[in-house]
């Protein structure tokens, strides 16, 4: 039905997060209606990442420069580290416009499941960051599930004795939530963690 | 196909943009994994976290079958654990070693109560003494129970101090003080009941860790020997 270019099209796009082979061939037919407007300005996007986006060496962060855009930026004060699991965490946070500090990207969480072991993660880079000095904080904002959890006080224990103060987000009622509809757990959670006002 | 259950979540992996094949320990159908759609939904993330007890339904077309799950929390163990590292390493350690020792779909209804009576006393102060207990627990119900009762030698159901690494029965202080560095420490505990301290039970991981490694499984998992290191093992 069709050649071996579309076929591979649709093949790498169906590895995409969230595309099945009948959405990728969908949207290989999308792309190939429109040459011009879509696909052609997509191809050379695609390309100028491949050639050009890099992981940054100090955060982990994907930028065209090295060190990153955040890294370099001489605004945000270098005392505070926010430490993420991956590069969309860091997004999220950048997003928030919450942090002003630096990041460290981790590369995923601890997992027994996964195998996913101290080695795997970028935590001697980490340990080596806060050891070189000129860091007051560091922030785990690690997910906050079983895994997420068990690296941050992995993390906390690694960092143990170095005089840095380590701290974790807080878990509880998200903006706009109802209690009716929250687990028992982040109920639990909030009410453990209230606050005077 | 299709049974209701008390479950214990063990393990969650990612299917999809908002599934998740979970793996349950349940009371009467043991190691059991299934579909859960939406388990990574807004709604329903903090359901399938692994330690927290819910209760299950499975159905499928055929009894080989992967099948669907659906969950309904009962109770939130994960998120109790999470704020402190101890309760979170012991929760983390005994979902591990369950999800990596216990057959696929075979009725272990002691393990079930077990790690359930684990995951409730995490919540008070005596949950190392009560993991001990748990992998204890975990050795009788494979078959490779431990005799705690009476001394190998003599019969003598005081003073025991050691475990013999061959018979897994324990020895007492008197008999085992000449082969102390080929025996087990045996801490007291185990045998009279109560609390251990650190080194109490240090010495409990490092006896259920060595019979563990021993029969079921030649590496236990990493969360395990985390969990161990906390105690200085």
């Amino acid at each position: 039905m069709a050649g071996p270019q579309i076929e591979r099209l649709i093949q790498l796009l169906a590895r995409l997060p969230g595309l099945g082979p009948r959405s990728a061939r969908r949207a290989a037919l999308y792309l190939l209606e429109r040459r011009e407007a879509l696909l052609e300005p997509l191809a050379a996007a695609l390309n100028d990442a491949a050639l050009h986006i890099k992981a940054c060496p100090i955060c982990g962060n994907f930028d065209t420069h090295v060190p990153c855009a955040i890294c370099s930026d001489p605004k945000r004060p270098r005392t505070r580290l926010c430490v993420v699991a991956d590069v969309a965490s860091l997004w999220a946070i950048e997003r928030a416009d919450c942090h002003a500090g630096g990041y460290h990207v981790l590369g995923g969480v601890l997992s027994a499941l996964d195998g996913i072991g101290p080695g795997d993660l970028n935590l001697d880079s980490l340990v080596a960051r806060v050891g070189a000095g000129g860091i007051d904080e560091v922030i785990l904002a690690t997910p906050a599930t079983v895994e997420g959890q068990t690296t941050a006080h992995y993390i906390a224990d690694r960092l143990h004795g170095t005089g840095v103060m380590v701290s974790v987000l807080a878990h509880g009622v998200p903006v706009g939530g109802e209690l009716d509809y929250l687990d028992d757990g982040t109920i639990g959670a909030a009410l453990r963690a209230r606050r005077p006002l | 196909m299709d049974w209701q259950d008390d479950a214990i979540v063990l393990a969650v992996r990612p299917l999809g943009e908002g599934g998740a094949v979970v793996e349950l320990l349940t009371r009467a159908h043991g190691r059991h994994a299934g579909l859960v759609r939406g388990a990574r939904s807004k709604n329903n993330r903090g359901v399938a976290q692994p330690g927290n007890r819910v209760s299950a339904a499975w159905r499928a077309r055929l009894a080989d079958q992967l099948g669907q799950l659906s969950l309904e929390l009962t109770t939130a163990h994960a998120a109790r654990a999470m704020e402190d590292p101890g309760r979170l390493a012991a929760l983390s350690a005994a979902c591990a070693l369950c999800h990596a020792v216990l057959p696929d779909r075979q009725p272990h209804g002691a393990a079930f109560e077990a790690l359930d009576a684990l995951l409730g006393a995490l919540a008070g102060d005596s949950w190392p003494s009560v993991y001990v207990h748990f992998e204890l627990a975990l050795l009788r119900d494979l078959g490779f129970g431990l005799d705690l009762s009476a001394c190998a030698a003599t019969g003598d159901t005081r003073d025991l101090a050691y475990v013999s690494p061959k018979t897994g029965r324990a020895v007492s202080a008197a008999v085992g003080a000449a082969y102390r560095d080929k025996l087990l420490a045996l801490p007291a505990f185990l045998t009279q009941g109560g609390e251990g301290d650190a080194a109490q039970i240090r010495d409990g991981l490092a006896l259920t860790g060595f019979f563990l490694e021993r029969h079921v499984r030649p590496h236990l998992p990493p969360a395990r020997d985390r969990l161990a290191g906390r105690f200085g093992g």
